[in-house]
C-alpha cells in the first residue's frame, strides 16, 4: 500500500517517471535539473526502467527527439530549465501543434543574463503561449504526483498536448522531503501503456508536419484552442481519479482560508508554503488573510480563480518573474483579466519578488499583506507593481 | 468548399498517402513531350529521370506520358538515347 | 554488391506521388524518388524544412506514400534519432517492428543549421540513412548561400558584385565530417548516375547504424540553367571532377567513378548562369582559384583512396 521515502524534488520526479513506464527519455543536463536526468539514466542502465535513454547534444535536440519519439507512438519524457527551455523554445510550439503528449519537467531557474542558476519562474511563464498544459508543484510530494498525472492528462484523446510540471529550482529540486510513493502496480494500472491513435506506422502511412497556407493554418490553431479548453476538465478528472488511488485529490487551485479573507495572496510554487505560515500567524492577530496557490497555470482556471477571489477586498499577486514593459508580471495579467468582468472587483496589486533565487521571507509576506490593508483603507491601489526584496 | 476545424484531422496530419495525385500539375507546362513509340527501345531512361513522376512504366517496360502531371521540363527528351521524345508546344 | 544492375531492376512502385509543387526539372524529386526505390521494406521518412519538404506537403495534399514527418529546419537528425530510439525500445517492449529510417535534408538543413543535430545523431550511432540533397544554397527561401555553395558561385547573399565577385569561401566537406564521426558508410552520388545512386542508398540502408549520402542536386532556378538540362549538369559536375563520386567504408576511401580524362571545369561552369561572372576578365583570378581547388580536392581524394 505504497511506501514512504525521503526524496529530493528531482529524485521524486525521476522516480515517478520510472513508475510511469516511459519509453523514451531524451534530455540534456542543465543545473538544477541534472539529477533528474542522471537518476533516469541510472535506472535505465540498471534495468530498473525499460526505456531508451538518448543523451542528446542540446535541449533543442532533446525536444526534437521527443517529438519524433512521440509521433512514433512512444511515451516520452524530458526535463530542462532556464536557458535550456529558451533553446528548445522553437520546438515547444511545434510539439504542441503536432499534438505530441510529451511530459517535461521544468526545474524553474532564472533566464540569463547575468547567468543565474537559482529560482525564477521565467522558464515556465515563457511557455505560457506555447499551448502546453502547465502544472505547478509546491512540494516534492506534488512534484511526484504531478509527474504521474501529467502523462494521463497529456495522453488523453481530448487533450493530446505536451504537459509540463514545474518545480522551483534548488528550493524543491534539491530539497529532501518525506513523500509517499504509490505501488508500482497502482501506477501502472492508472497509466497503462500508451495507445497512440495516429502515429508513424508503415501499415498506415501518415504525413505529419505539412505546410499549411492561409487557407488552413487558422483551423489547426482553433483545434489546439479546443484541446486547451478540454484540458481544464481533464486535469480535474485526472486529479479526482488520482485522489482515489492515492488519497490526495488535485484540482486547479489550492485555497487556504480564502472564503472570508480581506486580503488574498495569489502565487505559484514554494512561496505558497511560506505564505500560509504567515497567513496563519496573521489570522491569530485577527487579520483575515488567505492564500490562493495556482496549480494549473495553463489552461488558466479563470472560473476557479474568480470563485476564490470574488469576495476579497484586496488581491496581491506574486510573480516570480518579471515582464518588463508590461503592467505587472504574467500571473498578475492573468488574474486581473479573470477578475475584470466582476461587477465589484477586489483591489489588485502585483509583487515582483524572488528573482534569481532571492529568498521570499515571512517578513516580505507580512509586508505584502499589510500593503493590502493599506490599500483597502485608502480605497485605492497606491502603487500597482511593487518590487519586494530588491535593494 | 474548404473544411472546418472540426472536420479535419488534428495537428495537420494528412491521412491519405499520396493524395497529391488530386492536384494536377499538368497545367504548368508550356511544352509537352511526345513519344515516338517506333523509336522507343524501352530503356527506361525517361522514366528513371522524370521528377514528378509523370511517366507511366508498363509491365513490358514500355512508357507513356501522364499528361495530368507533366510539367514540361524536357528532361525526358534530353536523356532519351534514341531521341524518341520530342517537346512540342502545348496545345499542338 | 549491386542490388540493382540495370534500370529495369528498379521497382515500378512510386513511393513519391506526382502532384507535388517542385519546380519543373528539379533534381531533388528525382533523388527522393530514386532513393525510395532502393528501400528494402517498411520505411519512415524524416524531412528537414526545405524545397523537398515544402513542395511535397502543401496541406491538404501529400506526395508521400510512406510515413513522413517534418518538424523543423535544423533538427531532422534529432527527430530521426527519437523515432529510431522509440522503435528500438517499442520493438523490445511491445514487439512493434522497427522500420528503416531515411532522412532527407537539403544543404541548408545539413551543412549549416542542421550540422549539430547531425553530429549528435552520428555520434550516438542511431540506425538511419541521412541523405543530403545538395542544391548548393538555401533554395527554398530564394537562393541564399550556404556553406555548401561552391567557391565563386553567385547567390543572393553572395552576389557577384563589383567589389566581391560571388562566394569567396570553399565548400564544406560533408563526407569528411561524417567520416570523422566514424560512420560505417558515407558516399557521394549524382542523379546522373542513377544505378550508382540507388545501390548506394540500399547499401546505406543495410548498414546497421548511421550512414550519410551527399547527393548533388542541380537546381534550374538557382543555378540558372534550362530545366531540361538537370541530368546533363549533374553529369558534367562529375565529368569535370567538380563533384567526385566516391564512397568511404569504415574510413577507407574508394573512388567509384574514376574520371581519367576530365572535361574542363569551364564546361561545367559555362552551363550555369550562377557562374557567368567568372568569365569576366577581372574575375579570371577567381576562375583559376576554382580550377585549382577542383584539382586539389581530386588529388586529395586520390591520396585518401590510396591511388596516388
Amino acid at each position: 500500500m505504497g511506501k514512504v521515502l525521503g526524496l529530493m524534488g528531482n529524485e521524486a520526479v525521476a522516480y515517478a517517471v520510472k513508475q510511469s513506464n516511459v519509453d523514451v527519455i531524451a534530455a540534456y543536463p542543465i543545473t538544477p535539473q541534472t539529477i533528474i536526468v542522471e537518476r533516469l539514466s541510472e535506472f535505465v542502465a540498471n534495468g530498473e526502467l525499460d526505456a531508451a535513454f538518448v543523451p542528446v547534444e542540446s535541449e533543442h535536440s532533446a525536444l526534437s527527439c521527443c517529438v519524433g519519439a512521440s509521433l512514433a507512438g512512444a511515451r516520452v519524457f524530458t526535463a530542462s530549465a532556464s536557458q535550456g527551455i529558451a533553446l528548445m523554445f522553437e520546438i515547444t510550439f511545434i510539439a504542441s501543434s503536432m499534438r505530441c503528449p510529451i511530459v517535461m519537467a521544468i526545474v524553474n531557474r532564472a533566464f540569463s543574463a547575468p547567468i543565474n542558476i537559482h529560482c525564477s519562474h521565467d522558464d515556465t511563464v515563457a511557455l505560457r503561449d506555447a499551448s502546453w498544459v502547465h502544472l505547478i508543484s509546491e512540494s516534492v510530494q506534488e512534484a511526484y504526483d504531478n509527474a504521474i498525472q501529467a502523462f494521463k492528462i497529456a495522453e488523453d484523446s481530448r487533450v493530446l498536448l505536451p504537459t509540463s510540471i514545474s518545480l522551483d529550482g534548488f528550493i524543491l529540486s534539491h530539497c529532501l522531503e518525506r513523500i509517499e510513493v504509490l505501488d508500482n502496480k497502482v501506477v501502472s494500472d492508472f497509466l497503462p501503456p500508451r495507445k497512440a491513435e495516429y502515429k508513424l506506422d508503415p501499415e498506415k502511412p501518415i504525413t505529419f508536419g505539412p505546410l499549411a497556407l492561409q487557407d488552413y493554418y487558422f483551423e489547426f490553431k482553433r483545434q489546439q484552442e479546443e484541446a486547451m479548453r478540454n484540458a481544464l476538465s481533464v486535469v480535474k478528472e485526472v486529479g479526482k481519479k488520482y485522489g482515489e488511488i492515492s488519497g490526495r485529490t488535485y484540482g486547479t487551485v489550492k485555497k487556504f482560508m480564502t472564503d472570508d479573507a480581506d486580503v488574498v495572496l495569489v502565487c505559484m510554487g514554494t512561496v505558497a508554503g511560506t505564505a500560509r505560515v504567515v497567513a496563519r500567524s496573521l489570522r491569530k492577530e485577527g487579520k483575515k488573510v488567505g492564500v490562493l496557490s495556482i496549480r494549473l497555470f495553463r489552461p488558466f482556471p479563470a472560473q476557479d480563480v474568480v470563485e476564490a477571489l470574488r469576495n476579497a477586498k484586496a488581491v496581491a499577486v506574486i510573480d516570480r518573474s518579471s515582464a518588463p514593459g508590461c503592467i505587472g508580471g504574467p500571473l498578475f495579467e492573468d488574474i486581473c483579466t479573470a477578475l475584470y468582468d466582476l461587477p465589484e472587483k477586489p483591489l489588485t496589486y502585483n509583487i515582483i519578488a524572488g528573482l534569481g533565487g532571492r529568498d521570499i521571507t515571512p517578513e516580505h509576506i507580512k509586508q505584502i499583506y499589510n500593503t493590502g490593508y493599506k490599500y483597502i483603507k485608502e480605497g485605492k491601489v497606491l502603487e500597482k507593481v511593487l518590487w519586494v526584496g530588491v535593494r | 468548399m474548404l473544411k472546418g476545424w472540426k472536420e479535419i484531422p488534428i495537428g495537420g496530419m494528412i491521412l491519405e498517402p499520396g493524395n497529391s495525385v488530386n492536384f494536377k500539375t499538368g497545367d504548368w507546362r508550356a511544352m509537352k513531350p511526345v513519344i515516338d513509340k517506333n523509336k522507343c527501345i524501352k530503356c527506361l531512361m525517361c522514366w528513371t529521370f522524370c521528377p514528378e513522376p509523370a511517366i507511366i512504366r508498363h509491365e513490358d517496360n514500355s512508357v507513356d506520358i501522364n499528361y495530368d502531371f507533366c510539367k514540361g521540363c524536357g528532361i525526358c527528351a534530353k536523356v532519351c538515347p534514341r531521341k524518341a521524345i520530342t517537346m512540342v508546344p502545348e496545345g499542338e | 554488391m549491386s542490388y540493382f544492375k540495370k534500370l529495369a531492376d528498379l521497382p515500378r512502385e512510386e513511393l513519391l506521388a506526382p502532384g507535388h509543387r517542385l519546380c519543373a526539372g528539379c533534381a531533388a524529386s528525382i533523388i527522393a524518388r530514386l532513393a525510395l526505390k532502393a528501400t528494402r521494406g517498411p520505411t519512415i521518412v524524416v524531412n528537414a524544412t526545405g524545397c523537398l519538404e515544402v513542395a511535397t506537403t502543401i496541406y491538404p495534399y501529400t506526395s508521400w506514400r510512406v510515413p513522413w514527418v517534418h518538424v523543423a529546419f535544423e533538427n531532422a537528425a534529432s527527430v530521426a534519432s527519437g523515432i529510431e530510439a522509440a522503435f528500438r525500445i517499442m520493438e523490445k517492449k511491445y514487439g512493434v517492428k522497427k522500420p528503416d529510417i531515411i532522412v532527407f535534408g537539403g544543404d541548408g538543413g545539413t551543412f549549416d543549421i542542421g550540422l549539430q543535430a547531425l553530429s549528435g545523431a552520428l555520434e550516438r550511432e542511431h540506425d538511419f540513412v541521412y541523405i543530403c540533397y545538395d542544391n548548393e544554397a538555401y533554395m527554398n527561401t530564394g537562393i541564399q548561400r550556404s556553406s555548401a555553395t561552391p567557391l565563386g558561385a553567385w547567390t543572393t547573399t553572395s552576389p557577384a558584385g563589383k567589389v566581391v565577385p560571388g562566394k569567396l569561401e570553399r565548400k564544406k566537406d560533408l563526407i569528411g565530417i561524417a567520416v570523422a564521426h566514424g560512420v560505417e558508410y558515407a558516399a557521394t552520388a549524382s542523379p546522373a548516375y542513377p544505378l550508382d545512386l540507388v545501390n548506394k542508398v540500399r547499401k546505406a540502408i543495410e548498414v546497421d547504424g548511421p550512414a550519410v549520402l551527399h547527393i548533388i542536386s542541380p537546381c534550374p532556378r538557382g543555378w540558372r540553367f534550362d530545366p531540361s538540362e538537370t541530368i546533363e549538369v549533374a553529369r558534367l559536375a562529375v565529368e569535370t571532377r567538380f563533384f567526385p563520386i566516391y564512397e568511404v567504408e569504415r574510413g577507407q576511401y574508394k573512388i567509384n567513378i574514376k574520371v581519367a580524362k576530365p572535361k574542363p571545369v569551364e564546361e561545367y561552369l559555362k552551363k550555369q548562369g550562377r557562374f557567368k561572372h567568372l568569365f569576366l576578365p577581372e574575375n579570371k583570378w577567381l576562375l583559376e582559384r576554382i580550377k585549382k581547388v577542383v584539382e586539389e580536392n581530386w588529388n586529395r581524394l586520390l591520396e585518401l583512396a590510396g591511388e596516388k
